[in-house]
């Protein structure tokens, strides 16, 4: 990244930006909160989740891979953006089986919060249930449920990169694509440590700890009072 | 001039959710006023005295009594709402969707660990509603007008929206009150 | 651990250097030679190569052609694209079945056959057609088919299937195949007559940039669908930083109803050859690959083959044709039953030996493609166009087609015609002027593109066929009277799905919903505000798609929903007695079986 500046718009506020930033880096930087998933501060962007899908010069992109580029104009935050979040929320919802009422990261969940920002009280498309997701407790300190697992890569990506192992990788194509680990059957037999990064960043309830379940009280969890992007907000000058 | 009426049911649902209703507390003074009850298991009358303003229905369809009972809702209610995580998602009852029937019937009736079954016989008399496939949320089966998350939504949230329908007001749920748990 | 296996795994990682960027052919080998890439062979490479068997596993998970459990030794693959099922497939499906014992998807007990589904493997003109191994069937009849089984039975190996030659190279020894060219017409650039190197000496007697002002000159257009300008792209790529650049041909040819790369590279490989050289020389690549899906592979021996006799005239190699200090040669990358690998940095990442994941972009692939190295992706047909443009002038080949379109176009034709086929035509060629040519005058509609393109009527017929109306990388599938185009429609949402490498939301879910709701659609439990749920959620699903196959999939959708309309509005209907995702019958079938008695309040 050099130190030449760039001047581009988002939602028609005139934002300064460095040279080798991405859309989203400089949108945070000056509190403008881009709704995104599988993004996640020290990891390389990765691009799958769409939810961070803005308006570049009329063309739909990503802003979490778009670098920004002088005198450009972003979209972000319309009401056909929006619309496309929600859908996307949707989509991820029906895809798997996700148990809000009983599941551990439930009031910490990115994708619960999510919804909540976006206003979402059911879903628009009809559910799906997939029947093969399964469960690995095997691990004594980590367990892996992959009904909840929304595919963002995190897990992959902070393996590889943060804690230099390779535990997680995806597998299969398609609807069938799934996290799988290094190992021939269970995540035990594999070098995962629950000090892992691996296993702090999944946004959701798929990867989780052991033996520390419900600590925070309803009430006192990370996005019971505070919107998930409040603290990207709070940046605002 | 008669009052707007509500009517309430519980599909495949634990109760929990009329019980947040109940957790209005003093406000059913309130709502008196502003409504009476139809069919409810509040006041326990069990069939459609006529049309319904308001009908709120806990809990999804997991039997083919449920799915008689809903439609039976959508026909005489004129704005129907689904009431927490069961109507809207299927909740816990939908646990059994990834698994087929007869598993289930094999391990409540059966093989469960703490079943007690000499006659090892899957209860089948023919007053018993057949079961569905999976158990579904309420807006698959019919059209439903709004949806209150939670398990159970609380009782703000279902204040705040009776509220509203009732004083003609756009539902309109601030943030803290969308909970999906 | 067998030892066998050991020793194959090692043989074949040595064999490519040890290199884990050649994953590809190492997996391709264990899958010949073992029927499977088993868990046990996915730890013994990774220990070779040097990777982690969750990446090795990654890889062969990806592919169609690659799994983990043991396959026969020999699997038939029945192609059940649309224009085979308009012609045969369920029936030969059934004879397949019948003969063998097992269903699709199954192995016969013996372990000796598999049976299996393929999507569209490049023979539509000539459906129903099968894949047995590497052999491949056309005009399959069932008594063929029984034929087939019986040799197999008796202990014939695929190469040895008794088959009718083709036509043209089809015939050569190398190629040996029961597949015919059905060339119907022949244009002034690809299938001209060729005097072999010409064109590349033509070009080293110029500057490279001097080439690429000459391509850009004649305003040539990839023509493997996308019609990206092609000298600005090599324009790109020259100018990218690095010293070590890459041409790469994409043969993957995996657009349904698109056959006419396979006919180039059967009758006219060296065009091809040249053109990449020429590519080569222009942009500063020493090294070209062409990627070859795997349902071509039986045309590998004959293109390894040509290139050996390209080198022999020094075509390739060091010093082509004495130039000094320019060296460029060709090798060939299998690929292993992927469509979205025709996405050029899906593509890119499968050479690279990984998942056929496309890439973010930017940066793209002419500043860093294969290896991190500026590389330029292009059609077959491109490269033999470009070829003829140095040899006989970039004025000549402008004068030929459309302002915005130049040069000819081959079109691969397929359907309820009289004469399906590949024709060569000048681009500004109406539709109407096609199908008179191939025999379809009176078609229903046409799929102009393949899946990802749009489907037209009669009303529509009268435009023409270029880059900026009806645009289309070769595939035209026409349509008879007879046939139910929204069942069409729902095999093409079938196809993307199977297809969608799933690394996106959108299109990893959005078209499941799609299909589903067109489905219900289709079996008349729609209602007037589906239509409106499937234009938004295409909507949503092309917007925010991470590449051209999520782009595009929800095009058959919405091009149907726009040109026939009137067929989706007869079969839906207000006041549905349930939602049109709710089937009470279907919801009771499990438990009337279990309970042994009728609902009570459903009656059917």
């Amino acid at each position: 990244m050099t130190d030449k500046t760039i001047t581009f718009e988002i939602d028609g506020v005139e934002v300064q930006a460095k040279e080798g930033q991405t859309i989203m880096q400089a949108a945070d930087a000056v509190g403008k909160y881009i709704p995104r998933l599988c993004a996640f501060e020290g990891l390389p962007a990765f691009g799958s989740c769409r939810l961070c899908t803005v308006k570049v010069n009329g063309r739909f992109q990503a802003a979490c891979i778009h670098p920004v580029a002088e005198g450009i104009t972003v979209e972000n935050d319309t009401e056909e953006l929006l619309e496309f979040r929600r859908n996307i929320v949707d989509m991820l919802f029906v895809e798997g089986n996700h148990f809000c009422m009983f599941c551990e990261k439930s009031g910490n969940c990115e994708l619960q919060a999510m919804a909540y920002r976006l206003g979402i009280t059911a879903p628009k498309y009809p559910y799906m249930f997939p029947a093969d997701r399964n469960i690995d407790g095997s691990h004594k300190d980590v367990f892996i449920d992959h009904n909840r697992c929304i595919l963002c890569g995190r897990c992959v990506r902070a393996s590889k990169d943060l804690d230099g192992k390779n535990v997680f990788q995806f597998v299969g194509r398609g609807p069938q694509k799934r996290i799988a680990i290094n190992a021939q059957a269970k995540l035990s037999d594999t070098d995962l440590d629950v000090t892992d990064q691996a296993v702090q960043v999944c946004p959701v309830g798929a990867i989780l700890t052991k033996h520390v379940g419900y600590a925070t009280p309803v009430g006192q969890r990370k996005y019971d009072h505070q919107p998930i992007g409040s603290d990207i907000e709070a940046n605002n000058k | 001039m008669a009052k707007p009426k509500i009517a309430t049911t519980s599909l495949a649902g634990c109760f929990g959710c009329h019980m947040s209703i109940l957790d209005i507390d003093e406000r059913i003074l309130q709502l008196a006023e502003l409504v009476d009850f139809d069919k409810s298991p509040i006041n326990d009358i069990k069939e459609f005295t006529g049309e319904v303003l308001v009908g709120i229905v806990e809990g999804g369809c997991a039997n083919e009594e449920n799915v008689r009972v809903l439609q039976e809702f959508r026909k005489h209610c004129k704005i129907l709402i689904s009431l927490g995580d069961c109507a809207i998602s299927g909740g816990l009852p939908a646990m059994r969707n990834t698994i087929p029937l007869q598993e289930c019937l094999d391990e409540a009736y059966l093989n469960g660990p703490s079943v007690h079954n000499v006659a090892r016989r899957i209860p089948n008399d023919p007053e018993i509603p057949l079961l569905l496939d999976k158990v579904y949320p309420c807006h698959e089966v019919v059209k439903i007008d709004y949806h209150l998350p939670g398990c159970p939504p609380p009782a703000d949230t279902i204040w705040q929206a009776l509220v509203a329908l009732l004083t003609d007001k756009p539902l309109d749920l601030p943030y803290e009150l969308i909970k999906y748990d | 651990m067998s030892e066998n296996l050991e020793t194959v795994v090692r043989a074949a990682c040595e064999s490519f250097g040890n290199d884990r960027t050649r994953m590809m052919d190492i997996v391709r080998e264990l899958q010949e030679s073992q029927g499977c890439v088993s868990d046990d062979a996915m730890d013994l490479i990774a220990k070779q190569v040097g990777t982690h068997r969750v990446e090795v596993e990654s890889v062969v998970s990806f592919y169609a052609f690659l799994s983990k459990q043991k396959k026969g030794s020999v699997v038939i693959r029945i192609c059940n694209d649309i224009i085979d099922r308009m012609f045969g497939y369920e029936r030969l499906r059934q004879t397949f079945c019948d003969a063998l014992g097992i269903g699709i998807g199954e192995t016969t007990p013996d372990g000796l056959i598999t049976l299996e589904n393929t999507p569209c493997i490049g023979m539509c003109d000539q459906a129903p057609a099968v894949m047995v191994n590497d052999e491949i069937f056309t005009d399959l009849s069932r008594d063929a088919a029984v034929e087939i089984v019986e040799q197999l039975r008796a202990g014939v190996a695929p190469e040895r299937l008794r088959r009718r030659l083709g036509d043209g190279n089809n015939s050569n020894p190398l190629v040996s195949a029961a597949v015919t060219n059905n060339i119907r017409k022949r244009g002034d650039v690809v299938f001209a007559p060729l005097e072999c190197g010409r064109a590349l000496r033509k070009a080293l007697a110029m500057s490279p940039n001097e080439v690429i002002r000459d391509v850009k000159t004649a305003r040539l257009r990839g023509r493997g669908g996308a019609g990206f300008p092609t000298g600005m792209k090599w324009d790109f790529t020259r100018g990218a930083a690095g010293d070590r650049k890459f041409v790469v041909c994409n043969a993957d040819e995996g657009e349904p109803g698109t056959f006419k790369d396979r006919v180039i590279l059967t009758e006219r490989p060296e065009l091809l050859i040249e053109g990449m050289a020429i590519a080569g020389y222009a942009i500063g690549a020493r090294e070209g690959i062409i990627y070859l899906r795997a349902e071509y592979a039986y045309l590998r021996p004959f293109l390894e083959d040509t290139l050996q006799r390209a080198r022999n005239m020094g075509m390739l190699g060091k010093n082509v044709m004495c130039k000094d200090g320019f060296d460029f040669d060709i090798r060939i990358q299998m690929g292993a039953g992927a469509y979205v690998c025709g996405e050029e940095t899906a593509l890119i990442s499968s050479c690279e030996g990984l998942r056929g994941d496309p890439k973010n972009r930017p940066p793209f692939p002419a500043q860093k493609g294969y290896l991190g190295c500026p590389t330029s992706v292009n059609n077959v047909e491109t490269f033999c166009c470009v070829a003829r443009i140095v040899d006989q002038g970039a004025g000549w080949f402008s004068q030929i087609g459309s302002k915005g379109s130049t040069g000819t176009k081959l079109l691969s034709i397929s359907g309820d015609i009289l004469r399906p086929g590949v024709y060569e035509v000048p681009f500004g060629i109406t539709m109407k002027e096609v199908l008179e040519m191939a025999g379809g005058e009176n078609a229903k509609a046409v799929q102009v593109g393949g899946p990802s393109g749009q489907l037209i009527g009669p009303d529509m017929f009268h435009r023409i066929i270029c880059y900026d109306d009806l645009a289309t990388g070769g595939a035209l599938m026409v349509f008879g009277p007879q046939r139910d185009l929204l069942e069409v429609v729902e095999y093409f949402m079938d196809f993307f799905i199977e297809e969608s490498c799933g690394y996106c939301t959108p299109c990893r879910v959005g078209n499941v919903l799609l299909r589903d709701r067109l489905e219900n659609i289709i079996h008349g439990k729609g209602e007037p505000a589906d239509l409106t749920y499937l234009e938004e959620l295409c909507q949503v699903v092309k917007a925010t798609s991470r590449c051209g196959l999520g782009q595009t999939s929800p095009n058959p959708i919405l091009s149907s929903l726009r040109n026939f309309r009137a067929l989706y509005e007869v079969r839906v209907k207000e006041d549905q007695p349930f939602q049109p995702t709710f089937d009470i019958q279907k919801a009771l079938n499990t438990a009337k079986e279990i309970a042994g008695r009728p609902s009570m309040h459903f009656a059917e």
